[in-house]
């Protein structure tokens, strides 16, 4: 996973399709263009929706991490 | 015709209601309804026996095998009725993996109940492979070819279904049978989503299907084992028709079954150009009419009777339960929807946006009326809920 910093970090752990990609969503109009949203998410149904929602709204998946707790990280840069 | 209840109210009027799920379960055909009610009359008695009971429970059985086996392209005689889809997968490929404990491969979007043979396999010592699908759910058969190169490994027995019933996808079924027979290997053929809809393939070894798919009744599955094909029943057996399936008959059931599948065998390639049109022409418009929206499977290779979408930021529960309360019912892969709370396995294997999932699967009786009145629905539920979230 990259050593960007992030300029926002969404908690979305414990929270349920489709909410994260809600979050995610508004999160990124708070950034300016190039800027990249982490994203943390425990429902493993972000594991297809996040690259989805990144392909579907031409925003750039940086990367995916998955921890053994279940909990996946997503970093995606606003294009 | 008005009713009027006792207490001399008016009673409601009731909305008319539109099924679009024949993908879980095409509505019992009439024809199976009017001859489940004779066969109930007529093929009760135990088919075994020399009375004159018996023997005509035999022939309405025999006859009912000899369509189901018409219908798949194989002997009477290779045919079983087990009493579910489930049921059917389950003993057909138990009855090859304890035979020879070959790899078992599987493609990624099977039904759940091969699946769950695999993982049983693992714990009795076997091992399986997953072959996956591209995004629109088509197996990927090199991987598949590469697989069964892998001869140092042993024998191989292949699982891919012919069609997909929530990607609609169809497979390739030609090319999957040829890698199979040039690497020697069985291979077994969900057709649960093709029987009495589309041609079934040649070339597999053991096939299955399910009665209430194509408007038979509920309780009727189908295994097919061709003759030479390595199966020996994996569970305890008895002495009656079939070892496939044990215990006694539900020859009317059965003879049900068979009748509707007649029925839409005979009228399936005109059913399928109707269908094709309709569902076409829905996926089209909602791809012009609602935005975000990710259309699932192939544009062409596609069953007939489905369409499959998903819609961004929208909670696939809230979806079909706002549209059953507006008279439409239809699925939804999304995992607020399944019983696991995970994602339909489907969908992740195809990567696919999985929440706000629905899927309309067209009955023999669908109309572009209705379909044109579940599009307003849903353009009106998918609008009022990405509404009510703001600007996205």
């Amino acid at each position: 996973m990259s050593e960007l910093t992030a300029d926002v970090t969404l908690d979305c752990i414990g929270l349920r399709c489709p909410l994260p990609v809600i979050r995610l969503a508004q999160a990124i109009r708070s950034v300016p263009p190039h800027g990249v949203v982490r994203l943390l998410a425990d429902d493993p149904a972000a594991l297809a929706d996040v690259p989805a929602w990144c392909r579907m709204r031409d925003q750039e998946l940086l990367g995916v991490d998955r921890a053994d707790d279940g909990v996946a990280t997503f970093e995606v840069r606003r294009r | 015709m008005s009713t009027t209840p006792a207490d001399g109210s008016e009673s409601a009027p009731r909305r008319p209601r539109t099924y679009l799920d024949a993908g879980s379960s095409e509505p019992l055909r009439p024809i199976a309804r009017e001859t489940l009610t004779a066969a109930l009359a007529e093929g009760w008695a135990d088919p075994l026996r020399l009375h004159s009971e018996g023997r005509r429970a035999r022939l309405l059985f025999d006859s009912a095998r000899e369509i189901v086996a018409d219908e798949l392209g194989c002997r009477p005689a290779d045919v079983a009725f087990p009493p579910s889809g489930t049921a059917a997968v389950h003993a057909g490929l138990y009855g090859m993996l304890r035979r020879r404990r070959p790899r078992f491969i599987h493609s990624s979007v099977e039904h759940s109940s091969v699946l769950h043979t695999a993982d049983h396999y693992t714990e009795i010592g076997g091992q399986y492979v997953t072959v996956g699908v591209d995004r629109d759910g088509r197996v990927d058969v090199g991987a598949l070819k590469d697989e069964l190169d892998r001869a140092e490994r042993g024998p191989s027995l292949v699982a891919i279904q012919a069609a997909n019933l929530e990607s609609g996808a169809l497979q390739p079924v030609e090319e999957i049978a040829a890698a199979c027979a040039d690497a020697d290997a069985p291979w077994f053929v969900d057709a649960a989503a093709i029987a009495g809809r589309l041609p079934m393939p040649s070339g597999w070894s053991v096939a299955t299907a399910s009665a209430h798919k194509w408007g038979g009744p509920a309780g009727v599955g189908v295994l097919a084992v061709r003759r030479g094909v390595g199966w020996r029943a994996a569970t305890v057996s008895d002495d009656r028709l079939d070892p496939r399936s044990p215990g006694y008959e539900n020859i009317p059931a059965i003879i049900a079954a068979a009748a509707a599948l007649q029925e839409m065998s005979n009228g399936a390639a005109e059913r399928a150009d109707r269908q094709r049109a309709l569902s076409d022409r829905l996926r089209s418009r909602i791809a012009a009419t609602i935005p975000d929206v990710e259309l699932i499977g192939p544009e062409d290779g596609r069953l007939p009777h489905v369409v499959a979408c998903s819609f961004l930021y929208v909670d696939g529960e809230v979806l079909v339960t706002e549209l059953d309360q507006l008279g439409f019912a239809a699925a939804s892969g999304s995992a607020c929807t399944a019983s696991t709370l995970e994602p339909s396995h489907v969908l992740a294997a195809m990567g696919v946006l999985t929440h706000g999932n629905v899927r309309i699967s067209l009955t023999v009786d669908t109309t572009e009326e209705e379909l044109d009145a579940f599009l307003t629905a849903l353009t009106g539920v998918v609008a009022a809920t990405r509404d009510r979230l703001g600007p996205l």
